[in-house]
């Protein structure tokens, strides 16, 4: 009798056990962006849409647990290269997000391709990431500088009816490639750039750059971030040139990363870019919703950046059911995720590991009393290479001053 | 050096030595880093400790030579010693030619132009786009294990290869700050006037001085080169400069041992320190105050009462 009563007990001990299948080890997904330094606004914007993505799928995929590892690389690429060797070697990451800046994406692309590890970019813009020193472990979900400029320049000629314009633009590589792309097709359309100035990013003073400004312009066409674009805006009402020439360029210059930050100067800047936090669609309703609930900030195009980029990861995670340990089938399951209902609106992933998305033209409006880029047209589906041909547009140089 | 900082030294060697075996290749590679910035770190406190030049743009030495290694790996596809002894001769040269310029003065006004030259040569790294490639740095330099031929590769053999450098440099900046040579230069630090008195050609000194300090920079910044894979600006900017003097300062200037201490705690706190606390700069800014109230003539001096 004890026998079997012994006996029964071992086999209930052996089903239960056997029933409860021993909890798979998380996820980890290797994050890194400047949290300190010049950019760690912008770099802390980009984290908190990340967050919020993970914590609405309750850091969860594929049934499998999700850890989140975030490290600062403080807009150095040196720092940039040591953290991601961190994630990679001793965390142990499955897969890696990051980081901000041009510089530290090109320091860490050939790390990141010999160690195998799929990663996504969500704002590094620099052209060349997906095009000349592209990599396939590499799958961009942001833009390249020149992607919003293309259509841009032409939406400037013909029908903003833009002829002679100049350009003010930070002096780096993403003021570089923006106007170079802003250049080339307004040019094409028979467009007039009669000046083009460039301006150190430790500039204070706006003041020789705008004396180059001539009255007779069409229009200026600028770039600035965050403290710059701030002050360069506020400048050129003070010298008068706001109800003269208007000002249009890159979305970054009236981003929300800074936009409430700004007054009345900004009114009726027209820029383009991927996203606006305007954008009046159900999908971005919900998520300015929520970032607005969850942060207590305007979401920017740097916050929604890597909600959406972090969609990839995870559709791809559930296309696997988690079983992300195998990198090459991983790193197709990313290129080959069709993430939906991201804020931005529909975007695909072309062959070169760069999206194929809707450019918006905003217009900067004071709306309730809160300043806000109202989307004023959109140009659908443009890819990075514009409507020219990837094979000859990668025989060109990159654009340069 | 008493014999309980000697015994200190060959213990820490053996640990040095044996660290592979034990730590993730993560760890080694932060060794590697170590070592690389602590050639770095002397190669300043010869000019700062012992000349007594405090110079602010000394990471452009290592800069320049770094740009030489990635400027002829990748776009002229050289072998590995032209690489190399490009390296070091375009860094020594460019060392002997703001030696020229930067031995006559001294003091606050040193730091100065040393400051004001290596903004320049930053600026020429972050404006001669054709050549530098701008802000967005050159990539895709050939890790030195493919590039030497080494029968080995990975971060272990890469730190085994970094320790020998870091010891034949170490050893040759020891016997040189020990040589009358460098008994001269402690003397122009302590009292320039007496040394011209005693017949000695000072502002020769001084410019050897720099011109060494500019060799071993270089030794640093083709090693760096080949560990990191790439170059960009960030490598001869201010912040660079400056760190590595906090290296030199922390660890206690005019004894070499410091600044390889310096390095080590510097590179050591803020890696550790990040992984664990958002805040980590604000333990380091803590770490600074501390050690210059309680140690102000650097770590390694702390034990001993009359500094080198």
């Amino acid at each position: 009798m004890k026998r079997t009563i012994l006996a029964i007990a071992l086999v209930c001990a052996a089903a239960i056990a056997f029933a409860q299948t021993p909890e798979r080890p998380p996820i980890k997904i290797g994050f890194m962006v400047p949290l300190s330094g010049a950019n760690a606004q912008n770099g802390r914007d980009i984290l908190n849409g990340f967050l919020l993505l993970l914590e609405e799928a309750g850091y969860q995929a594929g049934g499998r647990r999700i850890q989140l590892i975030v490290e600062d690389d403080e807009g150095i690429p040196a720092v940039g290269l040591t953290k991601a060797r961190k994630l990679v070697e001793r965390d142990q990451v499955h897969m890696m997000g990051g980081p901000l800046l041009a510089s530290s994406a090109y320091a860490i692309a050939p790390y990141i391709h010999a160690q195998q590890i799929p990663m996504v970019y969500p704002v590094a813009s620099g052209d060349d990431l997906t095009q000349r020193r592209r990599s396939k472990w590499i799958v961009r979900t942001g833009y390249t500088s020149s992607q919003p400029n293309h259509p841009f320049g032409e939406y400037a000629y013909h029908t903003l009816g833009h002829r002679r314009i100049a350009t003010i633009a930070l002096d780096y590589a993403f003021g570089w490639e923006s106007v170079g792309g802003f250049e080339r097709t307004f040019l094409e359309q028979g467009g007039q750039i009669t000046k083009k100035l460039w301006v150190p990013l430790s500039v204070h003073d706006f003041a020789p750059y705008l004396a180059q400004v001539s009255r007779d312009l069409d229009a200026v066409y600028v770039l600035f971030i965050g403290r710059t674009a701030l002050q360069f805006l506020r400048q050129y009402q003070e010298y008068g040139l706001k109800d003269r020439v208007p000002v249009i360029g890159m979305g970054t210059t009236t981003d929300e990363h800074v936009l409430p930050a700004m007054g009345d100067e900004a009114i009726g800047v027209t820029t383009a870019l991927h996203y606006s936090g305007a954008l009046d669609t159900p999908a971005n309703r919900t998520f300015s919703a929520a970032y607005r609930a969850r942060f207590k900030r305007v979401p920017s195009y740097y916050s929604e950046s890597m909600y959406s980029g972090g969609k990839w990861l995870l559709t791809a995670i559930e296309a696997l059911k988690g079983n992300v340990e195998n990198r090459d089938v991983l790193l197709d399951a990313i290129r080959q995720a069709q993430p939906t209902g991201l804020p931005r609106g529909p975007v695909t992933i072309d062959e070169y590991g760069n999206p194929v998305e809707n450019i918006y033209v905003r217009r900067v409006e004071r709306v309730n009393g809160v300043l806000q880029n109202t989307v004023i047209a959109t140009l659908p589906n443009v890819s990075q290479f514009w409507k020219y041909n990837p094979v000859d547009y990668l025989k060109q140089p990159l654009y340069a001053r | 050096m008493g014999a309980r900082r000697l015994t200190l030294l060959v213990v820490l060697a053996l640990l040095v030595i044996a660290a592979p075996f034990v730590l993730s290749s993560y760890w080694v590679g932060l060794l590697t880093e170590v070592a690389i910035l602590a050639i770095l770190a002397m190669s300043l406190d010869v000019l700062l400790g012992y000349t007594g030049l405090p110079s602010l743009g000394h990471a452009s030495l290592f800069g320049v030579a770094a740009y030489a290694v990635a400027l002829l790996s990748t776009r002229y596809g050289m072998n590995f010693w032209t690489c190399v002894f490009a390296g070091l001769v375009v860094g020594t040269l460019a060392s002997a030619v703001i030696g020229l310029i930067v031995s006559h003065v001294r003091d606050v006004y040193f730091l100065m132009i040393t400051l004001a030259i290596g903004m320049v040569l930053w600026g020429l790294s972050y404006r001669w786009i054709p050549v530098t490639g701008g802000d967005n740095g050159l990539s895709g330099i050939p890790s030195l294990e493919v590039h030497a031929g080494l029968p080995f590769a990975g971060p272990t053999a890469f730190y085994y290869v970094t320790l020998v450098v870091f010891a034949l440099s170490a050893g040759a900046m020891v016997l040189l700050v020990r040589s009358p040579f460098g008994l001269t230069l402690r003397g122009i630090r302590e009292n320039e006037g007496r040394m011209k008195s005693l017949g000695f050609n000072t502002w020769l000194h001084c410019y050897l001085s720099f011109i060494v300090s500019g060799f071993f920079a270089s030794v640093a910044g083709v090693m760096w080169a080949y560990y990191n894979g790439f170059v960009s600006p960030t490598y001869l900017d201010l912040t660079a400069s400056s760190e590595l003097f906090l290296m030199v300062t922390l660890g206690g200037p005019a004894t070499l041992v410091g600044p390889v201490l310096g390095a080590g705690m510097i590179v050591l706190l803020k890696n550790v320190m990040s992984a664990y606390t958002a805040r980590w700069l604000l333990i380091l800014g803590t770490v600074y105050i501390v050690a210059i109230l309680t140690a102000p003539k650097g770590v390694w001096n702390l034990g001993s009462r009359r500094s080198a």
